[in-house]
């Protein structure tokens, strides 16, 4: 059939949707967080492999760029965030594990049918990343979703952020100079969340964003 | 000849499960009492309880009906079968034409549904809480491991253990990250159907927690021993049955000779232990669950288990 290249491929961005379906089963913050330090570890990993069976030296840099920033200094970060917001010791009430967990399978299933459908005549390996990579770019969307906790949400949208590296490194040839300026500018949104967050949590004692939608009045 | 020889290879698989079947139970308990620095009971303990089972009388309650007597020998015959169509030693099995994976574990659901029966008819409250938590934990534990079985049968293009077992030996297998998901799925089922200790503790009788033991309370005498003896069965062909689908190494070919079969006897025991022995000390390194976390756990195997075949979907389909 495939060769050991497209297996270990497959192997790997197979873990990142399971990474991806992991964050959505965490309900402590800190456990949420060191899920998410895998997932961009597993990401690096998958780069780093499509770099060597591409032979394009580019993408070694995007992997580092993913271990550097998205497995280590994000991560770091968030942790001090939650420690000074002292929410780190909060269990997140998660509306039904269960639930989410069946409509995130049913992401997957989706996004592989609908890739597998619409690109009957490319690479192999990019039709495999492409419905790898929506599957957990919908998997983001879910985690934002169903989290209330503002914190949660970012990391929802970091993980949603590596599924469009995966589609990119998967579609072989994203320019490096493209691929620099998603990782800065996710970077940038990663800073000024955070600084959002610290704003949220000063006006409202609370980083849980039910609060906002009191304030707006769209609760009661 | 062939037909003679693989009759007598058949036999002695299901008398090796038989005998083998106490001794692995009582390998983990010897295991993990001395994990806990704990004497714990000798290695042939399990044999004894048995024995001095069979021998003491049976005391029936007066409401029972002939369902609680007949139950024990359907449980047991259900369990032997099974346990004897999953290949051990050698994959040339006599009967692996007749029932396949699926089969083997429709014969365990049935085995559990009559248990559920015997637990409620006596009418005692614990039997009741035993066979409500058993269906339970069953209506998550079933799906998970037909889905695992699919994934695994996707693969090999087969539920026939014996085909399974030898495609997972042959270099045709490949990397492939829904065999991992399969296993881990499988694991998790296999702690579960078993009652080992994340789900039920095996060696207790507080009646907050227990559920296997909660169903055969009202049982004695040789009618304990049967049923005894198939949930030991039972933990024997799961733990045959990872052994055979995801470390089929050294198990003999169809028609081989006495030497691979002894080879085959040989790599089948160890590989027993290890499981035995990653089995102990998994279950002294964890705490028991609350019950209504169980659904999160089997949740969890269910999810991998369906995972396993949406992502070899993919890489079959490409």
């Amino acid at each position: 059939m495939h060769g050991l290249e497209f297996d270990v491929a497959h192997t790997l961005a197979g873990s990142l949707v399971l990474a991806s379906l992991m964050l959505i089963y965490q309900d402590r913050l800190y456990a949420l967080l060191n899920v998410y330090a895998l997932h961009a570890f597993v990401l690096a990993l998958s780069v780093a492999w499509q770099a060597f069976i591409q032979h394009a030296p580019h993408l070694y840099v995007t992997a580092t760029i993913a271990l550097i920033f998205k497995a280590i200094i994000i991560p770091v970060a968030l942790h001090r965030i939650i420690v000074r917001l002292g929410i780190h010791r909060e269990i997140e009430n998660v509306v039904g594990v269960g639930l989410t967990m069946i409509a995130g399978i049913g992401l997957v299933a989706l996004s592989m049918v609908v890739m597998l459908r619409v690109t009957p005549g490319a690479d192999p390996l990019a039709r495999e990343d492409l419905a790898f990579a929506l599957s957990v770019v919908l998997l983001g969307l879910l985690i934002m979703v169903t989290r209330r906790n503002a914190v949660s949400q970012v990391v929802g949208f970091m993980s949603l952020e590596n599924g469009l590296v995966l589609a990119a490194t998967g579609a072989k040839g994203m320019p490096l100079v493209v691929e620099i300026s998603v990782a800065f500018s996710v970077l940038i949104a990663f800073i000024v969340i955070g600084i959002f967050l610290f704003r949220i949590r000063e006006r409202f004692d609370s980083v849980d964003v039910g609060v906002l939608d009191q304030f707006r009045g769209e609760r009661r | 000849m062939t037909l003679v020889r693989d009759l007598i290879s058949q036999g002695l698989q299901m008398l090796l499960v038989l005998l083998l079947a106490p001794l692995l139970t009582g390998f983990i308990r010897k295991l993990k009492a001395q994990l806990l620095r704990r004497q714990g009971p000798p290695l042939l303990q399990p044999y004894r309880d048995l024995v001095r089972l069979m021998r003491k009388e049976v005391v029936l309650a007066e409401q029972a009906s002939w369902l609680f007597r007949v139950i024990p020998y359907i449980i047991f015959a259900g369990t032997w079968v099974a346990a004897s169509l999953v290949p051990t030693f050698g994959s040339g099995l006599l009967f692996s034409w007749s029932a396949d994976l699926i089969a083997i574990i429709a014969l365990l659901g049935s085995a559990r549904f009559f248990l559920a029966l015997a637990g409620m008819d006596v009418g005692t409250a614990f039997g009741g809480i035993g066979s409500s938590r058993e269906v339970m934990i069953a209506s998550l534990a079933e799906p998970a491991i037909l889905i695992t079985v699919f994934a695994v049968a996707m693969i090999a293009g087969s539920t026939q253990l014996s085909t399974i077992a030898e495609f997972m030996g042959s270099s045709a297998v490949g990397l492939r990250v829904s065999l991992g998901l399969a296993l881990v799925a499988l694991i998790i089922v296999a702690i579960a159907e078993n009652g080992r200790i994340p789900v039920d503790n095996p060696a207790t009788h507080l009646e907050l927690t227990m559920v296997h033991e909660a169903m055969v309370l009202e049982y004695s005498g040789r009618h304990l021993a049967l049923i005894d003896l198939s949930s030991q069965l039972k933990l024997l062909l799961y733990v045959s049955l990872i052994a055979c689908m995801f470390m089929p190494w050294g198990a003999a070919e169809p028609r081989a000779g006495n030497l691979a079969l002894a080879v085959g006897a040989l790599t089948y025991i160890g590989k027993l232990m290890t499981c035995g022995i990653l089995l102990a000390v998994f279950e002294t390194s964890i705490a028991k669950m609350r019950v209504f976390r169980i659904p999160e756990f089997l949740g969890a195997a269910l999810m991998l288990a369906l995972l396993a075949t949406l992502l070899r979907f993919v890489s079959g389909s490409l």
